[in-house]
């Protein structure tokens, strides 16, 4: 089989799935299509516009899997200013332009740019615009429309549009209001009913089927022509003929504005950010666990916007409540894209008369549905949960745009979240001397066969140089073993620990690890694991310690293996004497520690110093003290070639074990007493060195001391080093035995 | 420019808190090279100059050091830079600064100048200490440049004769050589295929460099090479941080254009920030 038939094949195979799943999408595009036009002031055949021009050439052109395409909720609030002020033919010429400049980010590879912007700035901005959506649609939802200059003002009036509601004269207006507070009730409901057949049909299409029902009911039935009042009803679905009759042609006449380009950069970046986020989203539901190319998907996000723009349309970006339906339906690659906008088509083709006798109401209160989950309270509460300065940065956003506009909203945000930061941190100077500077290291640890990488960050790491570690993380296969180390680094924010928390779920998933150490001394204000995490002169002794992601993981090790666990410092390191390691070193203290007292193994994080005054160094080293009921004699094994650390011994030389040439190559084995040594170094012993991996392993005459580097070990080391631990005491135990009773007889 | 030997010891002196050390330091290393230091002091010669300077290196006087102290005026820079020329010295002993409060450790701009344009070793010490640190772990660079194998051979050289463990051979790679960006599933396999191949070749060429280092000076330490992908010039310094290398030992550099001023290579993000000991060949 060729390799194009390789691939062919599979997709035949999956074609029927896709096409299905194709259709579900549709039946929600399209009310949805239709009700964010007409949130945006556009003729809501625009939406349906953009939802197939981006179906189809995002499907073609696009580098992700599994997303669907059309127009985004967060474009709305954009959209309204921009036909306000620029009016349809020049929103549709920014709309072109805003195209041209995504293009643009595609090719410069700056895809990415919504990583530049703090998580908490980017909640608060999506949760404005969810209020903008709300506020506007919630008035036409209880049929009670209204004209105000400013977002505030529509919300504000939400009360008096709902005592306005039950004081309609109209009784038609009555009717509109019931039709939109069921449809509301519908989308509320809809979720927890976990019916199999009812959730065939997706709730939007619900709400589009039971109104035109009802609409056919009222006219067959009843004989009137609708009980809901004509205003407040679909009207000009054109047909397909008439659609390509008056394609609005764009009118770059005003290119020249400020105002056009202030619409143009705000369509950007909404764009760009709103896909993005969704991008990401969706690759994390993605069942074959593929990695999308953003940068791919954001050129044909732009070709497509460019195309929509010139045919009617609106902006066309990665949409994340329809994707995900797609991956549930089973949506596997980009034709069930494509498949969506070829079903959107047909709809308008045969039942583009039919569309007209959708009550607004009922769209809108999809609308005002979807702008509550954007705007939910919940959210807030969750940033506030992470931290207060999160909650701040997370209102201030919030405010600025609603009030002034999305990018001065977005733009303040960055720049409390800088304040805040310097703040914290308690100096000024500390980012900007920084900035610039690299402060990522990664590399292969080449001691293992198998891919193992090592991460190191300096300084600090928040928003504003984040893409430098995101840049190395991406270049490391997700199946491989990742140890991020924050020990050098002081400063690591919120938007930080997010995303790398994705990282590890990333990672978890595809058979990969990826832990992040050297936080463990960072102090925080709550106890969120994405609580921003920082160094501070005095550490803060009283308050409840906030686990690290290493530390929970600890403790449930801890609980599988029956050991103790014990997070804080201990200064009772006695045990650690005679040690031939720390003869030269300077132990501080010992946390995170697990322990069984009756078994008598203890592993535990160790931080200790090397030299004095200035030439100190403070090290912190993960290791594994074990107490067998035996007699051991004082010795030291490790690698051959190992020699840094066995230089304390100076004057001893390797003792070769009989019969085992093998492992005396391998081995360094040093200790006082050579016979001792060689009596208790048994076959048994030998074999279980010979066939494990590489420990440093000391013996003080009481215990033994297994680690392996000189840093702290990730979890999944640990468990390696515990269970190494165990089977070395047991093999111990077991071989002693022999060889005392050898020696009774 | 490849030292064979260092023979003149050459260290600019300040009379600030770190003079002992910086001495001793340097005494303790012209002892071990069997070499004659050189203490170049700019300013005005004094009594009390003289009898601090003297009381600090009687013990070294004992131990057979030979040793000079020059006092000159002028501009340091440029009077550094001759009485290196004038000398003959071979290697030179500068004492780098601590930041306070953040107890990180950066170059003077002095010292900076000196560095750039001295064409002998440069030797800056971060923490000198007037009781020995053994000098346990030595990290040098591996650069595919026509200077590494010269500057490699000096670390050994440094390294036999400080009775080092350990010498880690570290090539930086920068990502433009990799030349396939990570997009999606496809590329990053790619680039990961690519980057073991570069690797490979990298190793390869150090081996070669490795190969003519004279035997005795691989005897008795253990040498490591480790290749890095990241920015050339910075990951080095870092490497060298996280695994508390003693001594790292880089290529000097070779342009002094007006550019370089504004685009910080190779030594300059080493210069900014001191990781540890630092020798500049």
């Amino acid at each position: 089989m060729s390799p194009k038939e390789k691939q062919i094949q599979p997709f035949l195979k999956s074609l029927p799935q896709n096409i299905f799943s194709g259709f579900v999408v549709s039946l929600i595009a399209l009310p949805l299509g239709l009700g964010l036009a007409m949130a945006s002031d556009a003729p809501p055949i625009a939406g349906i516009i953009t939802a197939v021009v981006g179906g189809i050439i995002v499907s073609i052109f696009g580098g992700s899997n599994v997303t669907i395409t059309g127009p985004g909720n967060g474009l709305v609030g954009v959209l309204i200013v921009a036909i306000t002020t620029l009016g349809l033919s020049g929103t549709y010429a920014a709309i072109v332009v805003s195209g041209v400049m995504l293009m643009a980010l595609g090719f410069l590879r700056l895809g990415r740019i919504s990583d530049f912007f703090p998580s908490s700035a980017i909640q608060g901005m999506l949760a404005a615009i969810g209020l903008i959506i709300l506020g506007k649609q919630f008035h036409i939802m209880l049929g009670h429309k209204i004209v105000r200059d400013n977002n505030l003002a529509y919300l504000l009036e939400i009360p008096h549009t709902i005592y306005q509601s039950f004081h309609h004269t109209d009784v038609s207006l009555t009717y509109a209001a019931i039709a939109g507070v069921a449809s509301l009730g519908i989308m509320i409901i809809y979720p927890k009913l976990r019916n199999k057949y009812l959730q065939m049909i997706p709730a939007p299409m619900w709400i589009v089927l039971l109104s035109i029902g009802f609409s056919y009911y009222c006219e067959l039935v009843l004989g009137v022509h609708n009980l809901i009042h004509p205003d407040y009803m679909i009207h000009d679905i054109p047909k397909v003929n008439q659609i390509i009759a008056d394609i609005h042609l764009p009118d770059f006449s005003g290119i020249s504005g400020f105002l056009f380009w202030d619409s143009v950069v705000s369509l950007a970046l909404i764009a760009s950010i709103e896909s993005l986020l969704s991008i990401k989203a969706v690759d994390k539901l993605d069942p074959l666990k593929r990695r999308s190319n953003v940068n791919k998907d954001i050129k044909a996000l732009g070709l497509a916007t460019i195309a929509s723009g010139f045919l009617g349309g609106l902006n066309v970006v990665t949409v994340i409540a329809r994707s995900s339906v797609n991956v549930n339906n089973g949506g596997s690659n980009r034709s069930a894209n494509f498949f969506h906008a070829f079903f959107l088509v047909v709809f308008i083709v045969l039942f583009s008369t039919q569309l007209t006798r959708i009550p607004l109401p009922a769209l809108m209160a999809i609308l005002v549905f979807t702008g509550y989950k954007l705007a939910s309270p919940l959210n807030a509460k969750e940033i506030l949960l992470i931290g207060k300065e999160q909650f701040i940065i997370f209102l201030v956003t919030l405010s600025v745009t609603l009030t002034v506009g999305l990018i001065s909203g977005i733009l303040m945000g960055v720049l409390v979240t800088l304040i805040i930061h310097m703040f914290i941190k308690r100096n000024f100077g500390f980012f900007f001397r920084y900035l610039f500077v690299p402060n990522v290291l990664m590399f292969k640890e080449e001691e293992d066969k198998e891919d193992s990488y090592f991460i190191s960050v300096k300084h600090f790491c928040t928003f504003l140089n984040y893409y430098k570690l995101k840049n190395k993380l991406e270049a490391i296969p997700e199946t491989a073993d990742v140890i991020l180390d924050f020990s050098m680094c002081e400063f690591v924010d919120h938007t930080t620990m997010e995303s790398l928390n994705n990282y590890q779920d990333l990672f978890s998933k595809k058979g990969g690890n990826f832990d992040i150490t050297g936080l463990d001394m960072h102090n925080t204000d709550s106890v969120h694991p994405f609580a921003l995490r920082r160094v501070l002169p005095v550490a803060k002794m009283l308050r409840d310690p906030n686990f690290t992601k290493r530390q929970k993981l600890l403790k449930e090790i801890a609980a599988q293996y029956l050991l103790n666990y014990y997070s804080r410092k201990r200064k009772e390191v006695e045990f650690l004497e005679h040690f031939n390691y720390f003869t030269t070193k300077q132990v501080h203290h010992i946390c995170n520690q697990l322990s069984n007292i009756e078994t008598g193994i203890h592993v535990f994080d160790v931080e200790y110093s090397e030299g004095e005054f200035i030439a100190k160094e403070v090290i912190r080293s993960t290791m594994l003290h074990i107490k067998p009921q035996c007699n051991i004699p004082t010795f030291t094994l490790d690698k051959e070639g190992f020699i840094e650390k066995v230089y304390a011994f100076a004057g001893f030389k390797d003792i070769p074990i009989e019969d085992h040439t093998d492992f005396s190559k391998r081995f360094y084995l040093k200790g006082e007493n050579e016979l001792e040594i060689q009596e208790f170094f048994t076959d048994d012993l030998v074999h279980f060195f010979e066939s494990n991996p590489y420990y440093h392993i000391e013996s003080n005459g009481k215990g033994i001391l297994i680690f392996k580097k000189e840093r702290l070990a990730g979890v999944k080391e640990l468990k390696a080093l515990l269970d190494y631990g165990k089977r070395l005491k047991v093999c111990i135990e077991t071989s002693s035995k022999v060889y005392s009773t050898e020696n009774q007889v | 420019m490849t030292p064979t030997n260092f023979n003149t010891i050459g260290i600019g002196i300040a009379f600030s808190p770190n003079l002992k050390a910086n001495i001793y330091e340097a005494s303790r290393l012209a002892l071990r090279f069997n070499a004659k230091l050189i203490l170049v002091h700019v300013g005005k010669r004094t009594t009390q100059k003289e009898e601090t300077l003297k009381s600090i290196l009687a013990p070294f006087k004992q131990e057979q050091l030979h040793y000079k102290v020059l006092y000159e005026l002028g501009n340091p820079v440029e009077v550094i830079l001759d009485t290196i020329k004038q000398q003959k010295i071979d290697l030179l002993v500068l004492g780098a600064l601590k930041r306070e409060k953040l107890v990180k450790f950066y170059v003077g701009s002095i010292a900076r100048k000196i560095t750039r344009q001295a064409n002998c070793s440069v030797l800056l010490l971060i923490k000198p200490s007037v009781h020995r640190v053994p000098c346990k772990h030595v990290v040098v660079n591996g650069l595919s440049s026509p200077k590494t194998s010269a500057t490699v051979a000096a670390s050994f050289y440094v390294s036999h004769t400080l009775e080092a463990e350990k010498i880690t051979i570290v090539e930086e790679i920068s990502q433009q050589q990799v030349q396939v960006k990570v997009d999606d599933d496809k590329t990053l396999r790619k680039a990961t295929i690519v980057k073991e191949r570069i690797r490979l070749r990298e190793d390869y060429r150090v081996k070669q460099i490795l190969e003519d280092i004279p035997a005795p000076y691989k005897e008795n330490v253990q040498i490591k090479t480790q290749s890095i992908f990241g920015k050339s010039g910075y990951s080095i310094g870092h490497y060298a941080q996280l695994m508390r290398a003693d001594l790292l030992v880089m290529n000097g550099s070779d342009k002094h254009t007006f550019w370089d001023r504004f685009f910080t290579h190779d030594l300059e993000y080493i210069l900014r920030e001191l990781p540890t000991d630092v020798l500049v060949i």
